[in-house]
């Protein structure tokens, strides 16, 4: 269990800056997820975390001390890999006890440990086969294995479900939440998947471009995403966003409707609203702010989508809990829920941020 | 979080890394391939790079080991030796038709080859085992057996020959100044045959099979396939390989050393038996070096002829 | 290949397979057959396809009444001298090329394909006066030392993509369990790769096998010499005893065969390894 900080590290490969100026504080057993698109940095974070790849600049702090030139093998962290690594030629008994035998630690004491792991990741009828003879899942918890075995101050984890299909993806996510319940363990989680990253994180960190773009909680990213990229990256469906001119109060479409926002007094430099397809109603086409025609209605049971396209603006999708009884070709009244909507700057800053801050 | 639980174990797991922090990461990630290159780097510096060096110095120097006094710098004399040697200009020519032919027949007899074990066929795998076997047997065999086959008086081929009617009657091919070159092209290209054939085989492996069903979809046929899906994938690779061999075949000498010994009168001498022989036999290593030092040179302007080529071809 | 072709096809492609199966094993059927043809109808039946008589005389007296033994055993010693040291400096630059990225790695490779281009003979001299100079004439060790660099060049493009085989993942797994790189190269990845050690050893092996004319150069004295070099001193020395030197070719042939049968598998990946080798 371990705080982890890092100041200003920074990443370069040759003269591509893959990194910029990270600071991030981990708290002592905290679960914090890494999101962002491919090739965002996420692994090279990781990495950089665990040892494998040397940090370009900035500090790199393990409960306070700089770990900056620690070799992997000292820092006392684990990683789970992605394609798992499991050693080919190992059982999976000595797959999990690996990290002992090169300690040199007692083998009794050894086996007793990977007992008790495999127990506990229901591994216990496997331990003589090897790798190969193994399903996916049953390796994914083999790497996990490798890794709670060590009780280390830290673990990595590096996209570790996206080679499961479905199904076990959300069956190892679970178990990867309880493990975290009852090691208490610090935890760096990377995904490119925002549902696992809102169901296991306490705090979520957004990363594009070699940049950190907001870290908050869940609820924080969904509900005040600091910049338009979070806001489209959190949240599925994805955020709509429509061109707008600011106002007083209100913006303008650029199809002539004014919408009122009585939450964001001064919206004038904002250029462009954004609005979760949940957050907009359906009501009478005199009512609404603006209106669509549907285009495509999806019946999902418990939730209706509908793509509409407003004149003059493009499309606009919303999604309605339960089932609504709209039809291709319906015109429809949509009403954007003013205490949910998103303005955004020209930078593509969200602009209620500086309101509040400046509030 | 400033549990006590925390702390204790904090003071037990004394960093084991903290004495070697002062060595920065970085460092040993700059260092440690040359730690497992050293070895090679070392091999390949003295015994090639440095003596490649050498070699060009020798070709400006008399170096003659069975006249020991006419040793020292000498100027370009080698080189205008070189130019007025009539026997150099032979080996040239003779250089490039042993290479011309050796590698046509090699590159079409293997692709043959190679498309006839991407079929499947009965007892596959021994076949393949049987016909790649010329490429293991040690080239003075290759020599010398080859050498045997040619010889009129014991050997089956000018027999057969004549009986085909292509001799007019079984005699020397290899005395014959006009055709004693087919002797080591013919061995030469029983030696390289599987080469090309398992080069052009793993490059057809990698062509998706995909690529032949959607083409089969399309509704072309056998000879459309392969002129349009198999040639061009295989392009590249035909030109790489093609290239380096040239250069390779080019400077292989030790089937010409032992079935002629670049004889009969000079006719089956190309410039690296030469040189092989300028040095081993008269041990004169200063001319020896200056026939080395064309052939190298005429090797880089084929090279990069083929590069240049390239760079055009695939620019269109 | 999903439709089974028309017949006339079908007896063109084995009637190629064929021919390509004579031209291939008719030169070696022939070194056979006069190795077991006694002396006295070598040249009466020269060009009979089966001998009327079979002997192995020439067996006998090649191993118990010439050099042979001794040939072949300096030539067994270079051999695995050369494939032992090779593969070894060649497995270390081989994974360096393959897991780091560090400065001068273009200009290295760049080096070693040039030195698998250049004409070898064309250090011949060089080769020869250093090492007379250090008084190594006629030393198998020198011989394996010059084989050794010749080789490694190859060897290391055939590590390489043995070592681009094995997922990177797998050596910081083992670091992340505590293993230093070494550590994690002999438990982890040195198991994995033995497979590749082999087929690298038997490839250098056969190379050494049938080196000829650095051998020639460097060894003249008979108690020195390799395989090939001795073989031909039997055609210029004697007068030449076919039969015996035949016998002898198929005895230097028996082991480049039982390397060949092991490396065949690896044949594929090695030629395509970007590596260029006879
Ligand atoms: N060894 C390397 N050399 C150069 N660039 C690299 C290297 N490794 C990763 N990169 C680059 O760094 C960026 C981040 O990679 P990575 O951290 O793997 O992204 P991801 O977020 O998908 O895990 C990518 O643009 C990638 O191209
Ligand atoms: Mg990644």
């Amino acid at each position: 269990m371990a705080r982890i900080e890092l100041k200003d590290v920074k990443k370069r490969y040759g003269s591509v800056e893959v990194l910029r100026d990270v600071n991030l504080d981990i708290e002592d057993g905290e679960f914090i997820v890494l999101v962002g698109p491919s090739g965002c940095g996420k692994s090279t974070l990781l990495r950089m975390i665990a040892g494998l790849e040397p940090i370009t600049g900035g500090d790199f702090l393990i409960d306070g001390k700089r770990m900056n030139d620690v070799r992997p093998r000292d820092r006392d962290i684990a990683m789970v890999f992605q394609s798992y690594a499991l050693y080919p030629h190992m059982d999976v008994a000595r797959n999990m006890g690996f990290s002992m035998e090169i300690r040199k630690d007692p083998a009794a004491e050894r086996a007793s440990r990977v007992k008790k792991a495999a127990e506990t990741l229901g591994l216990t009828a496997l331990t003589e086969r090897l790798p190969k003879a193994l399903s996916g899942g049953q390796r994914q918890r083999v790497a996990m294995g490798r890794a709670i075995i060590r009780d280390p101050r830290a673990f990595l984890f590096d996209e570790p479900l996206s080679n499961l299909d479905a199904a076990l993806r959300v069956e190892m996510r679970l178990e990867i939440a309880r493990l975290h319940q009852k090691l208490g363990a610090t935890m760096i989680y990377v995904t490119h998947d925002q549902v696992e990253a809102l169901t296991l994180a306490d705090r979520i960190v957004v990363l594009n471009g070699g940049d950190i773009q907001q870290v908050g909680s869940p609820l924080e990213l969904y509900e005040r995403p600091a910049n338009k990229f979070v806001a489209q990256f959190i949240g599925s469906p994805t955020m709509n966003i429509v061109p707008v001119t600011g106002g007083d109060g209100e913006v303008k479409t650029a199809d002539g409707s004014v919408i009122k926002l009585p939450h964001l007094p001064d919206c004038g430099a904002a250029v462009e609203l954004g609005i979760r397809p949940e957050h907009i109603d359906v009501v009478d086409p005199s009512e609404g702010d603006l209106i669509g025609v549907a285009d495509v209605v999806e019946h999902l049971g418990s939730d209706t989508n509908i793509f509409t396209v407003v004149e003059g603006l493009g499309p606009l999708m919303v999604r309605k809990h339960g089932n609504i009884p709209a039809k291709s070709g319906d015109r429809l009244g949509l009403r954007i829920q003013p205490e949910n909507a998103h303005i955004f700057g020209p930078d593509g800053r969200a602009l209620r941020r500086v309101l509040e801050k400046v509030g | 979080m400033e549990g006590k639980a925390v702390i204790s174990r904090k003071q037990n797991n004394v960093m084991p890394g903290e004495t070697r922090a002062r060595r920065s990461l970085y460092w040993q990630y700059m260092v440690e391939p040359f730690l497992y290159l050293s070895p090679a780097i070392v091999l390949i510096g003295l015994v090639m790079m440095i003596p490649l060096v050498i070699g060009i110095s020798y070709s400006f120097q008399s170096i003659e080991l069975l006249n020991p006094f006419n040793t020292g710098w000498v100027g370009f004399e080698n080189y205008i030796d070189l130019w007025a040697d009539r026997k150099f200009w032979i080996a040239l020519e003779n250089t490039f038709w042993w290479t011309f032919w050796s590698i046509a027949f090699q590159f079409s007899l293997g692709l043959g080859l190679a498309l006839l074990l991407n079929t499947d066929f009965f007892g596959k795998k021994l076949f393949q085992a049987l016909v790649f076997l010329p490429w293991a047997v040690p080239t003075f065999l290759s020599a010398l057996t080859w050498a045997w086959l040619f010889n009129p008086v014991i050997g089956p081929l000018p027999h057969w020959l004549t009986a085909l009617g292509i001799l007019s009657e079984p005699y020397n091919i290899m005395g014959d100044p006009d055709l004693a070159m087919w002797g080591p092209i013919v061995a030469n290209i029983w030696f390289g045959v599987p080469f090309f054939a398992i080069t052009l085989l793993a490059a057809l492996q990698s062509i998706p099979g995909e690529l032949y069903e959607a083409a089969e979809i399309d509704g072309a046929s056998a000879w459309q396939s392969f002129t349009k899906i198999t040639l061009p994938f295989l392009a590249p690779m035909i030109a790489i390989t093609v290239m380096l061999r040239t250069i390779w075949i080019a400077n292989f000498a030790d089937l010409i050393f032992v079935m002629t010994g670049g004889g009969p009168a000079n006719s089956t001498q190309i410039l690296s038996s030469y040189v092989f022989t300028t040095a081993f036999r008269k041990l004169d290593f200063g001319y020896a070096s200056a026939i080395a030092v064309a052939l190298l040179a005429i090797l880089l302007v084929y090279a990069v002829f083929v590069l240049w080529l390239r760079k055009k071809l695939v620019k269109i | 290949m999903t439709h089974s072709p028309k017949p006339v096809l079908a007896v063109g492609k084995y009637a190629a397979l064929l021919a390509y199966l004579s031209f291939a094993l008719f030169p070696l059927y022939w070194l056979l057959k006069i190795a077991v043809t006694p002396d006295q109808l070598i040249y009466t039946e020269g060009t009979n396809l089966w001998p009327s008589e079979f002997t192995f005389d020439n067996f006998r007296s090649v191993v118990f009444q010439t050099d042979f033994l001794s040939y072949f055993g300096n030539s067994l010693y270079v051999s695995l001298g050369t494939a032992a040291v090779t593969t070894l400096v060649a497995a270390g630059a081989g994974y360096a090329f393959s897991r780091f990225n560090f400065a001068g790695k273009r200009l290295l490779i760049a080096v070693m394909l040039i030195t698998q281009m250049f004409p070898l003979l064309m250090i011949i001299a060089p080769i020869y006066k250093i090492i007379a100079g250090l008084g190594m004439l006629n030393s198998l060790t020198s011989l394996i030392v010059v084989y050794t660099a010749f080789n490694v060049p190859f060897a290391t493009f055939l590590m390489q993509s043995f070592f681009d085989g094995i997922p990177k993942d797998l050596e910081e797994a083992a670091m992340m369990d505590g293993c230093s790189r070494f550590q994690a190269l002999y438990k982890v990845i040195f198991p994995l790769t033995l497979p590749g050690l082999g087929a690298t050893l038997g490839f250098v092996f056969t190379a050494a096998w049938s080196e000829l004319l650095f051998a020639l150069m460097l060894i003249s004295k008979n108690e020195a010499m390799t395989f090939p070099v001795g073989l031909l001193t039997f055609v210029s020395k004697f007068s030449v005893d076919w039969g015996q030197m035949m016998a002898a070719g198929v005895l230097a042939l028996v082991p480049s065969c039982l390397f060949f049968i092991f490396i065949q598998r690896y044949l594929v990946q090695g030629l395509t390894s970007g590596a260029v080798k006879g």
